[in-house]
């Protein structure tokens, strides 16, 4: 039983719900009126946005690729779905699958370019990133405020948990996000797929997986996922904004890692993902509450605590690499970015 | 005198040609694109402009050029430049009456001091703990906007500090001061990599790891060193901005930077696979990027437009940079060729 | 014992690439519950042959039959689809997943949509039970030994289909304890019926386990035999391609040799510098997994040679006389000082130069020029800030490339422009410029035409006439007698014996090979 325990995949998600829970008990110790059940409700609604577009990263991660585009495709999906239910006045379950569609094709088309041309990822997503603001601004420069009342209901609901705790429609989408993540990573070939190409992918190749497939479709699937945060999102906030998502990319990212998911590939857990969202809003909320920080703290925490954890990474990945022939004078071969 | 040969390799018709391609289609469709004039004995006019707003860039490419020489990548120039005009223009600050609080040499002595200690961060993730570069410079990305922010207090700070204002907007014998500074750093760069050693030994690094470390070179130095540069210029470019704008705003300071910069290093010749490296090439490579957001304004489009160009000329530098793409249309050509 | 028919035939196989004939009309037979080993040595056309048969490449001429019927298989897994798998050497599984996953991913058992995991571990179980494997399938396979893993993907070939199992030198990483246990395993599947075919450097090896052996030399069919019948000295003789009565002429031959060039070696040492410090005296040195502990002596003056087959070590001891790998147990005295070689660099300024094998991989430098190529190492010496003027390493490298007659129109070119022949001078030119006390040469004479080898083997003589230290490693018996002064001769990973004087001849060092160890 221990040996399960201590076997790092596990390990990792220990560490992080424990800094989870120790973040939350020390808040609730320093703060009056932390500890509620609606405030740990209120990281899944504040950060529903963050959720979905963590899940999908979780995907592209642990094959082993990276997704800088998502902050910036979620922005597009908040103009687009702004600017078609507020200026074309379409149905809005019509825009909401006009923006899904479109957020997919867009991830779909990134992802064919890094598998067919051997393309490094993080140059493809980071022009798609720079594509996706362009493109904002282009539908429009100012903010759109939505009025529709399919979208102002959404933004409005409460949906009744315990008592008076309550979750949002959008905080519920997430959960349900999640859910499915972690049921096609863990019960789906495709999924286990996923995790081959991350550990190995000239082996998964050899295997006679569909290396190819399973790649393009994550990176249509990071698509879906900022495009449907970016639905969220505009639940939350109730326009579209050419700025929306701005850095979002990098909060994905940190949450992803916290959570125990290996930038190099091949490990990884939506749960664990869920748990790096929960430590992200900890902090933010622990920042509000404390009143005099500025917020910006948060990107710097998180930072710290990505360092902290690559480090860790890094410490595993070199004591298992030991067992191999030792060659003097490790000079560290710096392999081009993301590629 | 140091011997220019080796920054002016043939490789650089390409830039050249690229840019001429640009200036030659201005000169027939933009009116009055080269158009200067002197004004108070400054020299104005489109190409002034272009040169000014690409001296940051620029900055940013030497610096990056090295790091991508070495087979690597620095995305967090942009975050260290925030960082950077954050801690210049907190020490400088200056009340209305434009008294500084600390001595000027003494705000931008932190400043480049600081960036170049975000420099040594990064060298050290990659070369001591072996951190994949992208990895290892992400959390800068990450982190440093935030600590930019902290230094700044989330407000964007104002300087009145007439001197300072030189850097980023003053004239020295009627062209822009800043061209002066980018010169400086870029004949700096040339004389160390070229005079000395160091830029063999990045190059060797990035073309074979392992040859490099048979041949008793010390990697890991020579990647430490490239990163520490990188963050200086990053500082330097900070200084730049802030001084331009007289302000330093933490959030939205070198935003976007990083891209420009890769880009500019990228159409200058210099390979992303790492090896020889064109100090110059990626200067022409950020005037290239330049010119082209001029040439999108002058027209009158929507700069977001831009954003959207610059995306699309990364992806059509990728694709010719892409050995199975060009393979892929070598074979389309001979397939057609065969047919007929 | 293996049945009539044999489950596979290759007759006649042809391969050409541009520029080498790989295979030419090479027969091959396996039958159903025998382990054929197939040897030979670099470009005998091995793993050519066995590409041929994988899928991996397609033959230009010759059939090839599975139980009579012909096939052509086009791709790894139209080969695995036939039966025909193949474990190689990297272990091609996912370290992060399960045991149970490596088995069996890509055809997990389902249940209502879903993975059935605890049938997918039981299955996994089951799969390495027929190998008299039981460890715990969920943990990850990385947390396994090599041995167990390659067990692991030997369970998993083996489960999805298999008439015919090639090992492709799966003994290279496993200790003595390890190798027993899968000798012990294909012993099991060959009593199963199942069709082997093993390829190693092992010689030792390939006696304890094959029941048949093919040899191949530079692409030709050379026989095939059964082990039993056929001593190991015939074997080695084979794989280098010469008849056993040959020797006899040609020993005699370079006993002659020998003794001209001793006397005259003797006539110059004795004018020469009395008895100096030995250059370099390893005690002890080794690294396990890589080389067994050996004791090394050498000279100024010395041609050292390392002697034995592919695969026998000679690299690795090279490599760990100079830095590359870093020894983990035994000592190193340069010129009588303790030295602490932890790196190129420190073995670089103890005054050796290691020219590597690999020159693609390990050496040059494609995209410099051929003067940059040169001058490298000889900059790295001077240090970071003494950087060498132009004109004075135009003047370097144009010395070097008359003294050696490197073929370039002109010191500016890339160097991958160069041919193989003329890259090894510039490697060596690269080495030469720092003047080294002992030169370390790992096949300098692999791949280029006669002439430029005759070269490099006058270039080393005279070196060891001037005083420098030389430690030549080559697969050419013939050259490493010719320049050598003492020969270690090295086999499965460890120096078995040290040859000098009278004893300078191929024979004996074959012989050496032969019996030793």
């Amino acid at each position: 039983m221990t040996r399960r325990l201590l076997d790092s995949r596990n390990l990792s998600i220990l560490v992080i719900l424990a800094l989870f829970l120790s973040m939350f008990a020390a808040g609730s110790v320093a703060f009056t009126n932390f500890f509620s059940l609606q405030n740990l409700l209120n990281l899944f609604i504040d950060n529903a946005y963050l959720l979905i577009l963590a899940v999908g990263m979780t995907f592209v991660i642990i094959s082993g690729g990276i997704d800088l585009s998502v902050g910036s495709m979620l922005g597009l999906a908040t103009m687009i779905s702004a600017s078609l239910v507020e200026k074309s006045h379409l149905n809005p379950l019509l825009v909401i699958l006009i923006v899904l569609l479109n957020g997919t094709v867009l991830g779909f088309l990134m992802g064919c370019l890094i598998q067919f041309f051997d393309l490094p990822p993080f140059i493809i997503t980071l022009a798609g990133l720079y594509l996706g603001r362009g493109l904002c601004y282009i539908v429009s420069i100012d903010t759109i405020a939505i009025s529709d009342t399919f979208f102002e209901s959404a933004a409005h609901t409460q949906i009744k948990i315990i008592g008076d705790a309550f979750l949002s429609p959008s905080a519920v989408i997430a959960l349900v996000v999640v859910a499915l993540g972690a049921y096609v990573l863990h019960f789906t070939r495709f999924g286990r797929t996923v995790y081959a190409v991350g550990g190995n992918e000239q082996s998964a190749l050899l295997m006679g997986l569909p290396v190819a497939r399973t790649k393009i479709a994550i990176y249509a699937l990071s698509g879906f996922c900022s495009a449907l945060a970016g639905v969220v999102f505009t639940f939350y906030t109730l326009s579209g904004y050419a700025l929306d998502g701005k850095g979002m990319e990098l909060d994905a990212i940190a949450t992803v890692v916290i959570g125990g998911t290996l930038l190099t590939g091949g490990v990884g857990s939506a749960f664990g993902t869920v748990l790096g969202v929960l430590v992200y809003g900890t902090i933010q909320v622990l920042i509000v509450f404390q009143g005099t920080l500025n917020s910006w703290w948060t990107r710097i925490v998180i930072g710290f605590l990505v360092f902290v954890f690559c480090v860790l990474q890094r410490v595993f990945e070199a004591r298992k690499g030991a067992t191999v022939v030792r060659r003097a004078s490790p000079g560290p071969v710096a392999t081009a970015g993301g590629g | 005198m140091p011997s220019l040969r080796p920054m002016t390799r043939g490789k650089l018709v390409w830039p050249l040609a690229a840019l001429g391609c640009l200036l030659l289609f201005n000169f027939f469709f933009t009116p009055n694109f080269f158009h200067m004039e002197v004004k108070g004995g400054h020299l104005y006019g489109n190409l002034i402009d272009i040169l000014k707003n690409a001296a940051p860039i620029m900055l940013l490419a030497i610096g990056l050029t090295l790091v991508i020489a070495t087979h690597g990548i620095d995305i967090s120039v942009g975050s260290v430049v925030a960082i950077s005009a954050g801690v210049v223009a907190i020490l400088l600050g200056g009340d209305l009456a434009g008294q500084p609080r600390y001595p000027m040499a003494v705000a931008i002595g932190a400043a480049l001091l600081v960036s170049t200690a975000a420099g040594v961060w990064n060298g050290m993730l990659v070369a001591r703990i072996g951190m994949q570069p992208i990895i290892a410079t992400m959390i800068l990305f990450v982190a440093g906007r935030g600590i930019a922010m902290v230094f700044t207090n989330a407000m964007v700070i104002w300087l009145y500090v007439k001197p300072f204002a030189i850097l980023g907007q003053g004239y020295l014998l009627g062209l822009p001061f800043s061209l002066y500074v980018v010169a400086a750093l870029l004949l700096l760069t040339a004389l160390v990599t070229r005079r000395t050693a160091i830029g063999l030994f990045i190059e060797a690094v990035g073309i074979n790891p392992t040859a490099a470390r048979f041949s008793g070179i010390n990697a890991g130095n020579v990647l430490l060193a490239v990163y520490t540069f990188s963050g200086f210029c990053a500082g330097v470019s900070g200084l730049i901005v802030c001084s331009t704008v007289m302000s330093a705003d933490g959030n939205n300071a070198g935003n976007l930077f990083e891209l420009d910069a890769i880009l500019a290093v990228v159409l200058g010749g210099t390979s992303l696979n790492g090896g020889k490296f064109y100090l110059l090439g990626s200067m022409i490579g950020a005037l290239i990027i330049q010119t082209l957001t001029t040439t999108i304004y002058a027209f009158n489009v929507a700069p977001e437009i831009s954003q959207v160009v610059k995306a699309l000329v990364v992806y059509a530098v990728s694709l010719l940079q892409s050995e199975k793409f060009r393979a892929r249309v070598a074979a389309v050509f001979a397939s057609g060729r065969v047919a007929a | 014992m293996p049945a009539d028919a044999p489950v596979l035939e290759m007759r006649k196989i042809s391969k050409v690439f541009p520029g080498v004939r790989a295979l030419s009309g090479v027969d091959f037979r396996l039958f159903r519950g025998e382990v054929h080993a197939i040897m030979g040595q670099n470009g005998a056309g091995k793993s050519t042959l066995v590409k041929v048969l994988t899928g991996v490449h397609k033959h230009d001429a010759g059939e090839i039959l599975l139980e009579g019927k012909a096939i052509r298989p086009d791709s790894p897994f139209a080969a695995q689809k036939l039966g025909i798998s193949t474990v190689y050497q990297e272990i091609n599984l996912c370290p992060n997943l399960s045991v149970a996953e490596n088995v069996l991913i890509g055809r997990q058992p389902m249940r209502f949509g879903g993975i059935h995991w605890k049938e997918l571990n039981r299955k996994a179980e089951e799969a390495l039970g027929r190998l008299n494997v039981s460890i715990d399938v969920t943990q990850t396979l990385s947390s396994y030994s090599l041995a167990i893993q390659q067990m692991v993907a030997i369970a998993r070939v083996l489960d999805v289909s298999s008439r015919i199992l090639i090992l492709d030198e799966p003994t290279s990483s496993l200790d003595e304890a390890e190798v027993e246990r899968l000798f012990g395993l294909i012993g099991r599947l060959r009593e199963q019926g199942l069709a082997i075919l093993f390829i190693t450097h092992f010689l030792d090896q390939t006696y304890r386990i094959s029941d048949r052996i093919t040899v191949l030399q530079n692409g030709l069919f050379c026989g095939e035999y059964r082990t039993a019948e056929l001593p190991k000295l015939d074997l080695i003789a084979k794989m280098l391609g010469k008849e056993l009565s040959e020797f006899r002429y040609a020993t005699e031959l370079a006993a002659r040799r020998k003794e001209e060039a001793a006397t005259r070696r003797k006539e110059e040492a004795a004018t020469a510098r009395k008895e100096a410090p030995n250059l370099l005296r390893a005690r002890r040195l080794g690294l396990h997994g890589s080389i067994a502990p050996f004791d090394l002596d050498l000279g100024e003056g010395e041609v050292l040679g390392l002697a034995g087959l592919l695969g026998s070590g000679r690299t690795e001891m090279a490599k760990l006389i100079f830095g590359i790998d870093r020894a983990d147990q035994g000592e190193v005295q340069v010129r009588g000082t303790q030295a602490n070689i932890t790196s190129p660099r420190a073995a670089m300024m103890a005054g050796m130069g290691f020219c590597s094998e690999d020159r693609k991989n390990e050496g040059v430098f494609g995209e410099l020029t051929v003067r940059e190529n040169i001058i490298l190492a000889l900059q790295v010496r001077k240090g970071m800030l003494k950087f060498i003027p132009l004109a004075k390493q135009r003047e370097i490298a144009d010395k070097l490339i008359a003294s050696l007659r490197i073929k370039t129109p002109s010191t500016e070119n890339e160097a991958l422009q160069l041919s193989g022949g003329t890259l090894q001078k510039v490697m060596l030119a690269r080495w030469l410029a720092t003047n080294p006390a002992l030169l370390i040469l790992d096949e300098p004479t692999r791949g280029i035409d006669v002439g430029a080898k005759l070269e490099i083997m006058e270039l080393i003589l005279n070196l060891s006439r001037q005083g420098m230290g030389v430690l030549f490693i080559s697969s050419e018996f013939e050259e490493v007698v010719r320049c050598s002064d003492r020969i270690a001769v090295l086999k499965d990973h460890s120096k078995i014996g040290e040859l000098s004087g009278q004893d300078l001849d191929e024979r004996k060092i074959m012989r050496t090979i032969a019996e030793g160890g």
